[in-house]
């Protein structure tokens, strides 16, 4: 089977890439998705606040996700549900499974990567003690109250304080558990200021700021957790120890972006991210394979994944029709303060008005300038009153400034005013 | 009226039902837990040594190089993963290497083959990501690594096949010495047989002591370790092991045969069996000893930590041998490291003792001693078209990080020896043993298993009884 462009997961980054490949002439589009419906992990964020940048108005996750899903049935787009994708080469040669069809090939002109990212579990922050039952990823907790109708616990402890644990500790507690505190390792949050607000702050629920679990103990079910104040090198502090009598642990401790078929198909990844490098048109380094949303970086609100994914969707049908993007490369590196950035290489002459470039800070600042460099010009700069690592920035560099650069890096800081 | 009572289903008590299972005997296995092969026969290094370990003339050593002979042919006719990668006892110093020469002497008095000392560039020619300190080692090329548990489970599911009978969640609390007889009381009723066979591990003194017996002492050692992602599996392709010490043959870098890597494990006394825990001191000194072997090691891919306890013993020889407290009572105890490599040989052993002491044996007209699975991600693409065509139930994927189908959780279901939990699915499939440790798919085997058992959601444990998930319905929910 050919088509013009193939998207490989059909949550919000693979819906807006689709919707945006047929707004700009792809013919023969085809979304696979492994799940039985659309929307990815939209549809069990029932919470509200999504959509207010794209929208302009709050809807929840299966909202947000409905507008696309609604879109996408005016078009003649195929979608393939329950289709797991398994294997995708270079030559853009895209084999999946699913029960209805079997074991298919599909040959694209341009491949849209959209398959998202998962959750770290407890096994990647190697959290001492026992492994009972009771340990869960927020995400999986959310999966069990909003979509199979099942409470998984009584009396909880949230690690980290990602988003979706900020939102589950009010999902919880709303459903009659008692969350009996959010623990965070830095010494700032990693959620949205909102979220800390409307999820803890409104409930009562403390947020204890540069702790850890030291100990998890429980033999079947968990049982109680100890938990210890660190140091700014964030080694436990002895002696400062607390008990907390609890079932249920839910870890919000980062999101790892879902790249195995990334990786098996060679196409090379930034270990900043843990996704693929991508050009200015969110190409990767295998020509016509293209990456959007949080498969190529983890995005704070569902409205970027939107935006970056139609220009990953615009870009995969230009290149279906034969436009393939070339020319010198500038490679932007990471300044001071600066964790990564995306996209990490800009071919000038394939941007239009400006490029989008999304970062993230390494720690909490006031009154910062960002400030874009070539060498030690400032080719042009941007101020901001607050960032904070769980806050992704977002910057446009006009062409015309991206023209003044004479070497073939640029550098993006965040410094002091 | 049984002829044999084994007591515990690890892989000691399942080599032992499957050599049982060749005569015309009645045999039941009573195993403590809800599932086989879970205790130390799941959380140890996954190593079938090549025995150049165990002193010469021990029973250690015997079985160790009969028993991997063994795994060798079983692995291949009961479909259990084994790779024979070899294994290396790396040396960083000249006194090292003294002990890596004293190996390689005992290794040959063993019987073990085609062992060669080799230097440090030798070392790293063929594992590049070895420490450039290593100034040589002990190379072995007949050890392999294996699933333990589908070891165990392919075992005692032959048996189970060929007329075993095993009982789950069925403890013995005390067992009665009758007139030719024993009379064994367990959570699930009274079980009587002629002779017994205590293979309970890290329980076996206690399970002895049953019988009066107090001829050995076990004292649980547990080992820590961590499980690292398939990018850090390929980091070496041996079994990388340090000069053994007091303690134990040191922390061990391999990978596994499902492509992660595994590191450790420490060494330390605990007072019971069922101090699994993981700690930041033991984890700690784990990494810092891995790194010593192999510096490039990522330890931010790490995916799982673990630990499991060795059944150590007061005597420095396994114990295997007819109880002097109790006639006809066998014990297979004190079965620490290499218990895994010489678990088929003990099954043989045991047999052997049982006939010492007046056992029958008269071999069944038929024994079925193979068995098959499907391992769909492994199946060339006109395998898996096929497979997806005769049954739509492998074109669903469920566990995303391994590729494990819903036609493989169903089939491992409806299997002589039915799981019922989260995590006894993943000892059989692999669901939820990959990077996201069932995030995505544990929900997911949860809903399968509740189906194909015809139980409600919240009856489905993840392991252990007592290990609930799930606590009651949602305000709105059913």
């Amino acid at each position: 089977m050919k088509y013009d462009v193939i998207i490989v997961g059909g949550g919000p980054a693979g819906l807006a890439a689709a919707c945006s490949a047929y707004e700009n002439g792809a013919k023969k589009i085809v979304v696979i998705e492994r799940d039985k419906e659309l929307g990815g992990i939209l549809n069990q964020c029932i919470h509200n606040g999504f959509g207010l940048h794209y929208f302009k108005e709050e809807l929840t996750g299966p909202e947000y996700a409905g507008r696309f899903v609604k879109m996408l049935r005016d078009t003649n787009v195929e979608v393939k549900l329950d289709t797991m994708v398994l294997d995708i080469s270079q030559d853009r040669v895209v084999h999946c499974i699913s029960a209805g069809e079997g074991y298919q090939q599909l040959e694209g002109k341009s491949i849209v990567l959209s398959m998202g990212c998962r959750e770290r579990t407890r096994g990647a922050i190697a959290i001492p003690g026992d492994r009972p039952a009771g340990i869960f990823t927020a995400g999986a907790a959310q999966r069990y109250v909003n979509m199979e109708g099942w409470m998984c616990g009584k009396r909880v402890v949230i690690l980290g304080s990602g988003d979706i644990g900020l939102i589950m500790a009010r999902r919880m507690t709303l459903e009659g558990a008692k969350v009996l505190a959010c623990v965070e390792l830095c010494p700032y949050s990693n959620g949205l200021n909102r979220n800390i607000v409307q999820c803890l702050q409104d409930y009562d629920i403390p947020l204890y700021l540069s702790h850890t679990i030291t100990d998890i103990q429980g033999k079947e079910r968990v049982e109680r957790v100890v938990i210890s104040q660190v140091d700014d090198n964030r080694a436990p502090i002895p002696g400062s120890e607390m008990v907390l009598e609890c079932d249920t642990v839910l870890l919000s401790v980062g999101l790892i972006p879902e790249n195995e078929l990334t990786r098996s198909a060679g196409i090379r990844m930034d270990p900043r991210t843990n996704g693929a490098v991508v050009f200015e048109n969110m190409e990767t380094s295998a020509p016509g394979i293209f990456g959007c949303g949080n498969v190529v970086h983890v995005h704070d609100l569902v409205d970027f994944v939107t935006a970056e994914s139609m220009r990953a969707g615009a870009a995969a049908a230009k290149f279906a029709a034969g436009g393939e993007a070339s020319g010198p490369v500038l490679e932007v590196k990471n300044g001071s303060c600066v964790t990564y950035t995306v996209p990490q290489r800009i071919r000038r002459e394939n941007v239009e008005k400006n490029v989008e470039l999304f970062f993230r800070v390494n720690n909490v600042y006031r009154d910062m300038v960002i400030r874009v460099k070539d060498g030690d010009t400032v080719l042009c700069q941007f101020k901001r009153e607050h960032m904070a690592p769980g806050e992704m920035e977002k910057i446009a560099i006009p062409r015309v400034i991206l023209d003044r650069a004479k070497g073939d890096t640029l550098t993006v800081a965040v410094e002091k005013q | 009226m049984y002829d044999v009572a084994i007591v515990g289903c690890g892989i000691i008590g399942a080599a032992t039902a499957y050599q049982l299972a060749r005569y015309r005997l009645s045999v039941v296995v009573l195993e403590a837990m809800n599932d086989v092969a879970n205790a130390t026969t799941k959380a140890n290094s996954a190593i079938l040594h090549a025995g150049y370990d165990p002193e010469p003339g021990t029973k250690m050593a015997r079985l160790n190089v009969e028993g991997v002979k063994m795994a060798k042919e079983l692995c291949e006719k009961l479909s259990v993963e084994r790779r024979e990668i070899g294994s290396f006892v790396l040396a960083f110093s000249q006194e090292e290497m003294a002990t890596v020469r004293e190996l390689f002497d005992r290794g040959n008095k063993n019987g073990v083959p085609g062992l060669r000392v080799l230097t440090g560039e030798e070392v790293r020619a063929m594992e590049p990501a070895i420490s450039g300190e290593v100034v040589g080692a002990l190379y072995a090329p007949s050890a392999a690594i294996v699933s333990p548990w589908e070891f165990c489970l392919a075992l005692a599911e032959t048996a189970v096949r060929n007329g075993v009978e095993l009982r789950l969640s069925s403890p013995v609390t005390a067992i009665e010495k009758r007139e030719g007889s024993f009379l064994l009381r367990t959570a699930s009723g009274d079980v009587e047989a002629r002779y017994v066979v205590n293979a309970a591990g890290v329980e076996s003194d206690r399970v002895h002591a049953m019988v009066g017996g107090d001829s050995f002492h076990i004292t649980p050692n547990r080992g820590e370790y961590y499980l690292l992602d398939k990018t850090q599996g390929t980091l070496v392709d041996k079994v990388v092991f340090q000069c053994p010490n007091k303690d134990g043959k040191g922390v061990l870098v391999a990978p596994t045969v499902h492509g992660n890597l595994i590191v450790g494990p420490n060494a330390q006394a605990v007072d019971g069996p069922d101090e699994v825990g993981n700690t930041a001191a033991g984890l700690a000194f784990v990494k810092k000893m891995a790194l010593k072997s192999v510096p490039g090691i990522n330890f931010r891919d790490s995916i799982r930590n673990f630990a499991g306890v060795r059944a150590n013993s007061d005597q420095s020889d396994f114990i295997i041998e007819e109880s002097e407290a109790a006639p006809g009572f066998i014990n297979l105890g004190g079965i620490k490291s290499p218990g895994l490599s010489a678990a088929p040989a003990i099954g043989v052993e045991a047999v052997k003792l049982l006939q010492g002491c007046g056992l029958q044996l008269e071999e069944k007209d038929s024994f079925t001693d193979t068995r098959s699975r499907v391992v769909f991600r492994h199946l060339p693409p006109e395998e898996k078209e096929r497979m997806v065509r005769e049954n739509p139930l492998y074109g669903r994927v469920i566990c995303r990080c391994e590729t494990i189908t819903e036609g493989e959780i169903v089939e491992a279901i409806h299997r002589p020896i039915v799981p019922r939990t989260i995590d006894a699915i993943k000892r059989r499939c692999n669901a939820g043993m990959g990077r996201c440790q069932g995030g995505f798919c544990g929900p997911r085997v949860h809903e399968i298993l509740s189906r194909e058992l015809g139980l409600p959601l919240n009856e489905i444990l993840m392991d252990e009884e007592g290990s609930y998930i799930l606590t009651q319905p949602t305000k709105e929910g059913k």
